[in-house]
């Protein structure tokens, strides 16, 4: 949905979406990573199950919920991307404390 | 919490935008010890967020900013300067009247104090409950901007902006200059408002310049392609899964237009929580339709040892922001016995001058950006007001027809603000709409009560905080941590084995 | 003036119950209340339906909680059939569990001697040491000593509670009057007024309710009601999946998913703020039951007010002097709901309470303060 203006010079961290590997800038906050791709959406709501994506970019809203390294809740746009990291989107609240 | 601690640092500063890195390198000069805690790794704040690797390392992203964003590495580089401690990546979750603080950061949480703390944690964009804004690719735009400033990441599908204010037409411009123009704006300012707001222009003349520069704006994006469309009303976004069109109406004709982003924004409204669960007054500001901190011209409010300061007292933009730092910095050296009160008089004059100028053109703007009432209260009676727990506009509606006399109750009965966003994303429209249904004013229905923790902190870090000796030891030895001897004999429901 | 037979004043826990029930009676009911920041313990319970533990030295009242947690299994679908609103209650039974041994014992004796004092049979309590309770609570941490089950135990949520009492008495007819706090009662022609600063109100009877208000008041119609009031904090995380199948007293989930932590209590007059020591020692003590709740993020913390009576057992009381007037104080407003509503509003309505509840009269006071 977005796109980096120039990708020459910075960094690359390798991190894994959903299993998948993509290449971010070091540097970048895990929203920033998602909203880089096509589909946007970082995890379902736990109440209805409908799809939700990053929204405020500011820690404010907790739309951007995903799981970072097996732990859920984490908000994605006050992360940092890590060399390794494994990201979910989050279905429902989390499966962490089952 | 803090009484029996004794302080960790004469001044804590909590924000790293303008106000805040004012507030600690005014206070920082005067020698007081003065540590500064954001959540972000770099100053800045969110309008200048990223500075110093931008107008380090990024020209291209610096001309795309332009002038008024590239003033703030002054800034950074002040407070970089100032001797002020910067706790880096840090949230307060906890603040109390007295000074006292629960930070978690990199280490995990623990308490501290300062005799004296500055709140300067700006403002937040105004959330403006429509049918379908929970779809992805419905976007606060603000956050576009950060992701320019922060990841260099601009829209690559097709975009438009819904909603009024200065940042729209700034955040077009910039998108314009980056090659990548939204196709559309759709302007919500209700038609309304100019003939309220033409009333205030004379005292805006004082800022002409930036007003102007406004206009100029609105041509550079205009020959760029960008459709302007206003007064623009009942938006809905629609899709299924993912934002496709938005629909909206113009002076009674429908329209729609196909979207993948739709960028929105109704104004920002002060970050007033944290103060107030500090124990400071809260008040209605029936111009900005925000709560705010009741503040003196030096930022003190009703709690001795808190001072607020900037956005999240009452918008008034970067430049006022950054004076009313300097102002409670410098109030926190005289209250704290650095410099008398003369000294004070004297180095704060051109910082009260600069917010006097500046009050002029922000009433304007004020009146000429006045959200539209379906903004503030939805009419749609399945519109989700609380994102978190997605509980409508009409769950709301039918509770205040239960004689529910405000949003507390509301919350109770609805779980509306429960969820992790704690309120704030949805406060603003439920005590709206609460108001409305009572038709009495929203001063009058109140606020969510803010409950601690203001932050995310897990039941580990609460559990493992460091700083909470003085407090174990005043309450008689509560648990340390290794042993259960502590653990009541058998407490029920209402502690009961009565 | 409006006239009604009977005015509610207080619209807590204990005050919805009782209205819901006297509505439900064919009363006509007028509720009188504060306004949004009532000092409202509702607002910050537990949400366990429970019995174990309670009633030492008082089968009576270990026999009222009982009842009411049989009630609540009529009360809770009739509320949902009335007003929709599911109060999440579940009874499948509930644990109470401890951290050593010492506090094990202590509360082995303790509900032996109540089961002793209900008599054979009647008091069915599992003791279990920390693997036969794993079995049932997966995810038990290896630090708990040991517990017991209670079939008599559950769960609801306190806050939906609270909103189908109101949806339900006003359901069934009766009037709700948020910001309207009372603030005299006087005796009437045909019974008793009640003044409020919006207004005044008549009826034949008067049921007080009020929490912390009904010791002011009780004054006023010859009853009297000392409370002390009790600071409980507790913790609420954010949702996470479902992990625990019965309520504990120290860690609940809820059917949303939240996490409750549980809770102090200490005695700090009025002052009905946070903590954050608190939130430290329910952390710490709540993690040896349920390390896995350690990852969890807390959304917010409440600390809330029991109204405790010097016995900590429930005040129910006509008064002598102002026949008419009845008061109902306790710290157990979501276990009592049914007893509330479905037993105690129908005694207001019909003008007696039972000779079996005697003992609950406020005179007991005046003889421990005599001995």
């Amino acid at each position: 949905m977005f796109k980096r203006l120039h990708e020459n010079g910075a960094k690359k961290v390798r991190i894994f979406v959903d299993g998948a590997p993509t290449e971010v800038p070091a540097g970048e906050t895990v929203a920033a990573a998602l909203l880089a791709g096509d589909d946007v959406h970082c995890r379902t709501s736990s109440v209805s199950g409908e799809k939700r994506a990053p929204h405020c970019l500011i820690g404010v809203c907790f739309e951007c919920l995903v799981e970072v390294d097996g732990q859920p809740n984490r908000q994605a746009c006050m992360t940092r991307v890590a060399d390794g990291m494994k990201v979910r989107r989050q279905q429902g609240a989390g499966g962490g404390a089952a | 919490m803090s009484g029996t601690r004794e302080p960790d640092c004469d001044l804590a500063v909590i924000g790293g935008g303008p106000a805040g890195l004012a507030a600690a390198a005014a206070a920082a000069a005067q020698g007081l010890s003065t540590v500064l805690i954001d959540e972000q790794p770099v100053p800045g704040g969110q309008i200048y967020r990223n500075i110093e690797g931008i107008s380090g390392g990024r020209p291209d992203l610096a001309r795309i900013l332009g002038d008024d964003y590239g003033y703030g590495a002054g800034l950074a580089q002040a407070f970089r300067a100032s001797g002020a401690t910067h706790m880096a990546e840090t949230a307060v979750w906890e603040l109390d009247g007295a000074g006292g603080l629960g930070v978690i950061g990199p280490e995990g949480a623990r308490l501290m104090r300062a005799r004296r703390v500055i709140v300067a944690v700006g403002a937040m964009e105004r959330p403006a409950p429509r049918p379908g804004w929970t779809l992805p690719g419905v976007m606060a735009l603000g956050a576009c901007q950060t992701l320019l400033k922060q990841a260099g990441q601009v829209p690559d599908v097709p975009t438009v902006i819904v909603g009024s204010g200065p940042l729209v037409f700034l955040v077009a411009k910039q998108l314009v200059e980056a090659g990548a123009p939204p196709r559309a704006i759709l302007e919500t300012t209700p038609r309304s408002n100019m003939g309220r707001a033409v009333g205030a222009l004379p005292g805006a003349l004082g800022s002409l310049g930036d007003i102007l520069k406004g206009l100029r704006w609105i041509g550079q994006i205009k020959r760029a392609g960008v459709v302007i469309e206003k007064g623009v009303e009942g938006v809905r976004f629609t899709g299924d899964g993912a934002l496709a069109r938005v629909e909206y109406r113009i002076g009674g004709a429908e329209k729609s237009r196909d979207a993948a982003l739709a960028l929105v924004h109704e104004g920002v409204v002060p970050n007033y929580q944290l103060a107030e669960a500090a124990g400071c007054q809260v008040v209605w500001d029936e111009v900005q339709l925000c709560w705010r901190t009741r503040a003196d011209a030096w930022g003190a409010t009703s709690q001795d040892a808190i001072a607020v300061a900037g956005d999240c007292v009452g918008i008034g933009g970067a430049l006022a922001a950054e004076a009313a730092g300097r102002l409670a910095g410098l109030d926190a050296a005289h209250r704290l016995g650095r410099i008398d009160a003369a000294k004070r008089d004297s180095l704060a004059a051109e910082a009260h001058r600069t917010i006097a100028r500046l009050a002029g053109v922000r009433r304007f703007l004020d009146l000429l950006y006045r959200p539209a009432e379906e903004v503030l209260a939805p009419p749609d009676d399945d519109t989700l007001l609380c994102r978190c727990e997605e509980v409508t506009a009409g769950e709301i509606r039918r509770v205040a027809g239960l004689g529910c006399p405000g949003p507390n109750q509301a919350k109770a009965f609805t779980r509306a603000g429960m969820g992790p966003c704690q309120g704030r994303m949805c406060g603003l429209a439920v005590s709206t709409v609460l108001a409305r249904a009572r038709g009495v004013p929203v001063a009058e229905v109140g606020h969510y009560r803010v409950r601690p923790p203001l932050k995310p902190v897990t039941v580990d870090q609460l559990a493992d905080m460091a700083g909470i000796e003085a407090e174990v030891a005043a309450l008689g030895g509560l648990p340390t941590g290794s042993d259960g001897d502590a653990e009541p004999a058998l407490e029920t429901e209402g502690g009961g084995t009565r | 003036m409006d006239t009604f037979d009977v005015i509610v004043i207080g619209a807590g826990l204990v005050g919805g119950a009782t209205a819901y029930g006297l509505a439900r009676a064919g009363q006509k009911v007028a509720v009188l209340d504060e306004g949004d920041l009532a000092v409202r313990p509702s607002r910050g319970n537990f949400g366990l339906v429970w019995v174990q533990g309670k009633g030492f030295r008082r089968p009576e009242y270990a026999r009222w909680s009982m009842l009411s947690a049989r009630l609540w299994n009529d009360l809770a679908p009739e509320l949902r059939d009335l007003t929709g609103i599911d109060t999440g209650h579940e009874n499948r039974g509930g644990f109470l569990l401890q951290i050593n041994k010492q506090e094990y014992d202590d509360a082995r004796a303790l509900l032996n001697s109540i089961g002793d004092s209900l008599g054979e049979g009647q008091y069915d309590i599992t003791f279990m040491n920390n693997n036969e309770l794993a079995s049932h609570l997966p995810g038990l941490g290896p630090e708990v000593y040991g517990g017991s089950y209670s079939p008599y135990d559950g769960h609801a949520n306190p806050l939906f509670l609270l909103h189908a009492l109101h949806a339900g008495f006003q359901a069934k007819g009766g009037r709700y009057f948020a910001e309207h706090p009372a603030t005299a009662i006087a005796a009437a022609e045909g019974g008793y007024r009640v003044t409020t600063p919006k207004g005044v109100f008549a009826a034949a009877k008067v049921a007080l309710t009020a929490g912390f208000g009904n010791s002011g008041l009780a004054g006023q119609v010859g009853l009297r009601v000392p409370l002390v009031p009790s600071h409980g904090q507790l913790l609420i995380t954010e949702r996470t999946a479902p992990f625990l199948e019965y309520p504990t007293n120290l860690v609940r989930q809820t059917r949303e998913g939240t996490v409750m932590l549980g809770y102090t209590a200490g005695e700090f007059g009025f002052d009905t703020g946070t903590r954050v020591e608190f939130m430290r020692d329910i952390a710490w003590r709540t993690r040896k039951a349920f390390p896995l709740v350690g990852d969890l993020r807390v959304v917010r913390t409440w600390a809330a007010l029991r109204t405790m009576t010097p016995d900590g057992f429930p005040v129910y009381e006509q008064s002598q002097s102002h026949p008419g007037v009845f008061v109902a104080s306790c710290h157990s407003g979501v276990t009592l709901a049914a007893a509330h509503a479905l037993r105690y509003a129908t005694w207001v309505a019909d003008g007696a309470i039972p000779e079996e509840m005697s003992c609950f009269r406020s005179g007991r006071f005046d003889v421990q303060t005599a001995a």
